[in-house]
Parts: structure tokens; C-alpha cells; sequence
């Protein structure tokens, strides 16, 4: 079974209600981890607010750290960088685990940038 | 017996700001000491003087009262369990994780809602977990003003429906890392706060109508919570019906229309009645008092000690209204008449032909009974945290809802469901209302200071993250911090008491506003007896207490300086309001 890991920057919500401006990508990449797992997709989610030690224990996500905090979020599958600094919308993930997307689930979200800021001063 | 009567191991003393929670709970504790008893008085206010109170340094683990034997006390400072929490979760880290990484986790964990988390956290430890009070015969609780209070108090329901409808990882109450492993924890709390054979919950009151409305409120929300097992303290009577003075009888009056006119299933409680002590409550001796009124020495003063003092609010009025327009912040601890003292302001300057708008963030508002008049020129508003979110809510919705799936909006819908968003939604609402004094006048009543500290804090956080982002942020959000630094744009009125605690409360908050850059205009000493007129001994002994309160404001503490005597006509509606302002 595919193994998708998604390391996000410190935030206090997957959703990003708490910042100061709304993401709708956020809620849109949650559910889609969501309907990656009804497709048989093993999906972990890491804040690092929350789990830093999910990051410390992984030297290539401590790497891209380093490289810079913009790195954030990395996806992994079974253990192999597939992504970093953005979330990949459903057909990209799609593609990207090969998992076959019927038409009328396709979502017409476009393509956002960040994430929920890490700087929203909310949690 | 004055203090209310004990049974049960839990008492928890809520009421609005400035009734006496603090002293009361001292007086009872030091009286269950005293007949051999081990108790232990814990505050939850951010604001708390319990230290200043019992005359010990406090921290968060219990500490002996020195005079007081078997009395011990601890002081939950929210942003000091917050500072505590935040080093759990991050120091582990430190030189294993890039220090941007660290810098980018602390960030995340020195806002508002890690603050109040923290608190929590820190309460139901003491009140969920027998062993962390094992030891101690009595709990007494002396908590945060009412609107705070019942946040505290409704939060384990709220939270226990939130975590059990929370799905798929989207909770938003994050910082609390494995919260779920404290369910049983908060499920324990509420069980223990509704029991009547564990828990006490006394309602304190000034026999006043605002303070008595307020503990009507507070007696039917905890009812509603499941918690009945109340009753009622009337703090500080003052009778003296046949006072040929006019301002002792006019005290007396109201103390007695007050109670008179007390809403019935608040006057069906069982009820206790401790009398006006004239020289106020710090100090175990003073406590002593509370329990043995009968022991004061009897007053002997016909008059009050001569000194000059500050003069009334007109001038610091007249001196606002050539500006035309700009943002007057009351500030200032519970009770002490923001409002009123706003509500004036108001009046007055609309009168001065002013457009003004009065708006207030308290929880327990009740502008609008106390300008029961209408004014040309004046608008009065309220912050509605219930409304504010449902705004908020369906903006967010309307925004970026139109863009998602059914999941996504699903996800999206449950985290506005998260206490955070009641936070950002009266953020936004706050800002917009200092927004509005561009044009005209804002006169705004701010929440406790506590609240006001966190909301301000949250201004310093929304500041920075305003600069880095190109978002589409609400202009008023951008501007708001800047303009409460502007002094020429917004007036910050530091509103007090001429006693103890009001003024050490006025004089901590001062510190505070100036680390977040932000400098009073002036100081307004409200309800001045020393000023009042009266010859009535006992009125006279408090009077003269005020002395060195009312010159330590006016000499050392404020930039500027008014005050206003304690009024024989309320301060109610348009002429009661106008008193104050000469």
C-alpha cells in the first residue's frame, strides 16, 4: 500500500481559518488527502507545531529546512520526496500516486500559493 | 455569619469585575484556616491581586500564607502557563531542528488562543485531577471577571461536543498537541463544578443593579450549564437610611431599591450579606474584618482631609473635541465605570455637536440601559461575539466556499466551528471600529484588561503578519495598530478607583500598554467619595483612605488627570450622564 506523508509548517489548522486570510486551498488539500484514503492511499499529516518530532526524525525533511522554512510543506511517498513548498491540487496528486480520477470528481479549484501562516497569531 | 456558609470542598467566587471575588475568597479561606481547616485559594485571573490581597508572592504552585496557618494559595497566570507550555513543546527541539524552524513553532505558539488553552490546561489539572489537591480540605477558586469566567466555565462543554465531532485531522485546536488525551481530564472537570455535594459556586454582588443583573445572568447561564448548586454574597452594604447626609442616604437608597428590585430566582438563593468595611480589604487583618464586621472600631471622622484635587472631565472634553473626530479608549479593570465614564464622553461630545459613535466590547454590555436617553449626533453599537462570528463565518464561507468540493467545504465548515474563530471575528469587528473614528468620533468601552491585553497582543501579532503578506487584508486590520499608537488619532483613558487594588490593576496596565507602544492620554479617577460632599462618619474614614490612591494617580502615575466624585444622582441616561462631565 502507498504510503503518503505531508509534512506542513507550524499552523495551528489544516484549514487555515485561523489566519488572518482565508486559504481555500487548505480545506480543498484536505480533503483531497481524504479521498486519497477512500482510493486505499495511506496518508500521515505532520504539523510541526504539533509533531516536531515527526520532522527531527527525518534528515531529509530536516534538510529542506535548513535549505529554507519556504521548503514547507513536503510530501513524501513510501519515504521519497515528491513535493515541496506548495500543495498539489487533486489531479496533481492523482497523477502523482496514480490513482485514476473520474471526471466528475475532479474539483475546479485553482491553484493556490501558501499555506496557512505559520505567523497568524491566532494559536 | 457575613461570609457565605461553606459545604462542600469546591468554591468557586464569580461575579462581575471589582464586586470583591478576590477578597471575599480570601476572607472565607482565612476563616476555614483559622478553625483549623487546610485550604487553598487559587486565581485564574489574568489580572489577579491575590498576592496583594493574602501579602505573599505567588506562583503556580501552592505557597503558605505567612499568619495564616493551613492557608495556602497559587496564582494561575495565564500568559506565564502559556510561556511554560510553549518551551515544553519547543525546547526539546533546540540545535535538533534549524533555528528557522524553531523560530517559525515559538510564533505558533504565542497567540491568544495558546494563552487561554494553557490556562485551561493548568485549571482542570487542579480542579480534574484529585491528586493535584489531595491535601487540602478546602479548593477556593477566586476566578476571573464574569465574561472570562463563563468562557472558562462553558469551554469544557463547548470543547467536549467540538472533540467528539471533530473528524478527519482537521481539529484546529492544535496547539493543544494530544488533546484528546486530556478528554477524560476536562470530563472530569465538568462532572466536579456540577456536583452540589462537591462544588459551591457563590455569586457575588455589589447591591447594585448593574452588579445584581449581571449575577442574574450569570445564575441563569450556569443553571443552563447543568451548574444549580448556587448562592448568592452581597458585598459591601451600606446602610444608613435615616443619614440626614445627603450622599449616605442616597448610598443607602440605591444599596436598598437594589435589592428590593433583585430578579426573584436570584433572590431565592440562599444569600449572605457582608457589610461597607471602610477600609478596604488587603491585608489578613482587613480580612479578619469581612468575617467579624462587628470587630471595626466605630468611625470618628466628620470630615474629609483637605487636598487639591484634579479637576472634572469637561476640560479634558473640550480639549478632544477640537480634533473633530479620532478613537477614545476607556480603559481599565471590571467595575471600575468604563462604561459609564465612555458613555459620558459620548454624550458630551455629541452635545459639543461631535458625530459620535459609542461602541462597546465588554461582554456584559449594558450601554444601552445606561444612555437610556437619545443624543443628536450620537450612535451606539456593541461588539456581539455570537454575531461577529456568524458574520465572520458566512464571510469566510461566501469567499472561499464557493471554490471547494462538498469534502472541502465540510473541512472548512468544522474549523470555523473552532474557538479561535470567536477571536479573529472580534479582532476583525475591533479594528473596524477604530476604522470608523477617521470621520467622526469612536468612543469605545474595551473589554476587561485582561482581554484587552490579549486582543492587543493579537494586534502585535496581526501587525507583523500584515507586513508580510500581500493578502487581501481589510484595510481597518492594517491600520490598526498604527493608529492606536497614533496620538493624535486615538485617546487611551485609563479609568480607576481611588483605592488599592483599582490603581496597583491601572498602574500594571499602564506597563503593559507602553510595551505594546501605546501611551495614555490621561487618567480619570472615578466615584471619588473624598469629593462627594459627605460629612457621614463612615463615608468619611473611606474618603480619607482614598487620599493617597487619588495622589498617587494624580502626582506620579497619569500624564494628565480627572476625576469624578461618587455621584448621589446615577449615572444613568443623558442628565445622569452629563454629572460626570464638568
Amino acid at each position: 500500500m502507498k504510503k503518503l506523508e505531508v509534512f506542513d509548517p507550524a499552523m495551528c489548522c489544516s484549514t487555515g481559518v485561523c489566519g488572518v486570510d482565508v486559504d481555500p486551498v487548505l480545506a480543498q488539500f484536505a480533503a483531497d488527502l481524504k479521498w486519497l484514503e477512500e482510493h486505499g492511499v495511506t496518508v500521515s499529516r505532520h504539523n510541526l507545531g504539533q509533531e516536531p518530532q515527526a520532522f527531527a526524525a527525518n534528515p531529509a525533511i530536516v534538510k529542506e529546512m535548513e535549505a529554507g522554512m519556504d521548503r514547507l510543506p513536503v510530501l513524501t511517498l513510501d519515504g521519497h520526496i515528491i513535493s515541496t513548498g506548495l500543495y498539489p491540487s487533486r489531479q496533481q496528486l492523482a497523477q502523482k500516486l496514480g490513482v485514476a480520477l473520474r471526471t466528475e470528481e475532479k474539483p475546479h479549484i485553482r491553484i493556490g500559493t501558501a499555506c496557512c501562516d505559520p505567523k497568524s497569531g491566532c494559536c | 455569619m457575613s461570609l457565605p456558609a461553606v459545604n462542600t470542598r469546591f468554591l468557586f467566587f464569580t461575579g462581575k469585575g471589582g464586586v470583591g471575588k478576590t477578597s471575599l475568597s480570601c476572607a472565607t479561606g482565612l476563616l476555614l484556616a483559622e478553625g483549623g481547616r487546610r485550604v487553598l485559594i487559587v486565581s485564574t485571573d489574568p489580572a489577579s491581586n491575590l498576592d496583594e490581597v493574602l501579602g505573599v508572592g505567588l506562583n503556580q504552585a501552592p505557597t503558605a500564607v505567612p499568619g495564616a496557618e493551613g492557608l495556602f494559595a497559587l496564582n494561575i497566570d495565564p500568559e506565564a502557563a502559556a510561556r511554560a507550555y510553549r518551551e515544553r513543546m519547543v525546547g526539546p527541539y533546540r540545535g535538533i531542528l534549524p533555528a528557522a524552524a524553531i523560530q517559525s513553532m515559538e510564533e505558533q505558539f504565542s497567540g491568544a488562543c495558546t494563552v487561554e488553552i494553557a490556562a485551561f490546561d493548568e485549571f482542570s489539572k487542579l480542579l480534574g485531577d484529585p491528586e493535584a489537591t489531595r491535601g487540602f480540605d478546602h479548593v477556593i477558586f477566586d476566578t476571573a471577571p464574569t465574561g472570562h469566567t463563563l468562557r472558562l466555565l462553558t469551554l469544557p462543554t463547548a470543547w467536549d461536543e467540538f472533540i467528539s465531532s471533530s473528524t478527519g485531522g482537521a481539529s484546529c485546536l492544535g496547539p493543544l498537541a494530544g488533546l484528546e488525551k486530556q478528554k477524560s481530564l476536562y470530563a472530569a472537570t465538568v462532572a466536579r463544578l456540577s456536583d452540589a455535594d462537591e462544588t459551591t459556586i457563590i455569586l457575588v454582588a455589589r447591591p447594585e443593579v448593574s452588579a445584581l443583573r449581571e449575577a442574574e445572568r450569570t445564575r441563569g447561564e450556569l443553571a443552563e450549564l447543568g451548574i444549580r448548586n448556587q448562592v448568592l454574597a452581597i458585598n459591601g452594604l451600606f446602610s444608613a437610611p435615616q443619614s440626614a447626609d445627603p450622599v449616605a442616604a442616597a448610598m443607602s437608597r440605591r444599596a436598598a431599591e437594589a435589592l428590593v428590585g433583585m430578579p426573584a430566582a436570584l433572590a431565592g438563593l440562599p444569600a449572605s450579606r457582608i457589610p461597607f468595611l471602610p477600609r478596604g480589604t488587603v491585608g489578613l487583618e482587613s480580612l479578619r474584618l469581612m468575617a467579624h464586621p462587628e470587630r471595626a472600631e466605630p468611625a470618628t471622622l466628620d470630615g474629609m482631609p483637605e487636598t487639591r484635587l484634579p479637576p472634572g472631565l469637561a476640560g479634558l472634553v473640550d480639549e478632544m473635541a477640537c480634533a473633530g473626530h479620532g478613537v477614545i479608549m476607556t480603559m481599565g479593570k471590571g467595575g471600575v465605570g468604563k462604561t459609564s465614564v465612555a458613555a459620558a464622553i459620548a454624550v458630551a461630545l455629541a452635545r459639543r455637536g461631535g458625530r459620535v459613535v459609542l461602541s462597546t466590547t465588554d461582554p456584559a454590555a449594558h450601554l444601552a440601559t445606561t444612555l437610556d436617553g437619545s443624543v443628536d449626533g450620537l450612535k451606539v453599537t456593541r461588539i456581539d461575539p455570537r454575531q461577529e462570528v456568524a458574520d465572520y463565518t458566512a464571510e469566510v464561507l461566501a469567499k472561499a466556499g464557493t471554490q471547494l468540493d462538498a469534502g472541502g467545504l465540510a473541512m472548512l465548515e468544522e474549523d470555523l466551528r473552532s474557538p479561535c474563530t470567536e477571536e479573529i471575528a472580534v479582532f476583525r469587528a475591533f479594528a473596524r471600529t477604530v476604522d470608523e473614528g477617521r470621520d467622526g468620533f469612536v468612543v469605545l468601552d474595551t473589554a476587561p484588561t485582561g482581554h484587552t491585553i490579549l486582543l492587543l497582543d493579537a494586534a502585535e501579532a496581526y501587525h507583523r503578519e500584515v507586513m508580510r503578506t500581500q493578502g487581501d487584508m481589510p484595510d481597518s486590520v492594517r491600520q490598526l495598530l498604527p493608529r492606536l499608537r497614533d496620538k493624535a488619532y486615538t485617546h487611551v483613558l485609563i479609568v480607576t478607583l481611588p483605592e488599592a487594588t483599582p490603581v496597583h490593576e491601572a498602574e500594571r496596565l499602564q506597563g503593559d500598554l507602553a510595551r505594546a507602544g501605546i501611551e495614555p492620554h490621561a487618567w480619570v479617577i472615578n466615584q471619588a467619595l473624598l469629593a462627594s460632599g459627605t460629612t457621614d462618619p463612615l463615608l468619611c474614614q473611606r474618603g480619607a483612605s482614598e487620599l493617597p490612591f487619588i495622589r498617587k494617580v494624580a502626582d506620579e502615575l497619569a500624564p494628565r488627570c480627572a476625576l469624578i466624585p461618587w455621584l448621589a444622582e446615577a449615572p444613568v441616561g443623558v442628565t445622569g450622564l452629563a454629572q460626570m462631565v464638568v
